[in-house]
């Protein structure tokens, strides 16, 4: 058990040490915190869900996975912590301004126009907020399942929804969406 | 236009509207990233393997930050302790 726990601990800080650069915000002591937070976190999930393991990888890694992933949930719930989503707002790319080329800005300028105007007539609230919220003002999506108050599945299900009737929309519209030129 | 500049485009869009294939979910994609994680480190091309796994990484970016960190941890930290 303290071999598991000091596993799950390693993962935890080399999880929380990646994304450190990306936090400046969180000092030392809170980065440690939630480390251990995250070990203890997932180390309560591993022993509930040793049933599940089947050995399709080594029981390390699939332990690890726990405290990575619950690390990294932490982080971003602690960088967010007090910032308001606004789910009307949206940052529009400017995927159409980096296009090196005029052809490609025209063809960029019309397809990003095309999805502003199908979000508005495709889809409902609900998946006009996460869609918005999540693709285009990046916020984490367990992030914005807390605010919710649902779950991370439940949402890339409403995201899924919503981009396979915006894919329909453009390609009614004879459109391209992978940005090539016809 | 380069295929460079496309695929720059591409992934611009890519990331606003998703993989056009099935995918996974995040659960299903939880349960199976430690496998997806080991394949990526043979020969195996994961992505042939796994290509709803595949899909979905690319689709969702908190799955795809889980799968990058697990797969660098583990190449640092390969099975010691438990």
């Amino acid at each position: 058990m303290t071999e598991l726990h000091a596993l799950l601990l390693r993962a935890a800080r080399f999880e929380i040490g990646r994304r450190r650069s990306t936090f400046p915000q969180l000092g030392g002591a809170d980065l440690d915190d939630l480390a251990w937070q995250s070990a203890d976190d997932a180390l309560i999930s591993v022993l509930r869900r040793l049933g599940d393991f089947r050995g399709d990888s080594r029981f390390t890694t699939w332990a690890a996975k726990f405290a990575t992933v619950e690390a990294g949930v932490k982080v971003r719930k602690h960088a967010w912590r007090g910032r308001e989503i606004l789910l009307p707002e949206t940052s529009w790319p400017t995927v159409a301004d980096d296009a090196p080329t005029p052809h490609q800005l025209a063809e960029a300028r019309d397809l990003l126009a095309a999805v502003r105007e199908e979000i508005d007539q495709q889809l409902t609230t609900r998946q006009r907020q996460v869609f918005v919220a999540i693709t285009l003002n990046n916020v984490p999506i367990d992030v914005l399942a807390e605010r919710l108050n649902t779950t991370r599945g439940a949402l890339y299900k409403t995201l899924h929804d919503a981009r396979r009737r915006l894919r329909a929309a453009l390609a009614d519209r004879g459109m391209d969406t992978m940005g090539r030129v016809p | 236009m380069t295929g460079q500049e496309r695929g720059d485009l591409g992934r611009e869009f890519m990331r606003m509207l998703g993989p056009a294939g099935p995918e996974l979910g995040c659960d299903e994609c939880f349960d199976q990233l430690d496998a997806y994680v080991e394949l990526e480190l043979t020969d195996v091309k994961a992505d042939l393997a796994m290509p709803a796994m595949c899909a979905h990484l690319m689709g969702c970016s908190a799955c795809r930050d889980d799968h990058d960190s697990l797969l660098a941890f583990v190449r640092t930290d390969p099975g010691k302790g438990a």
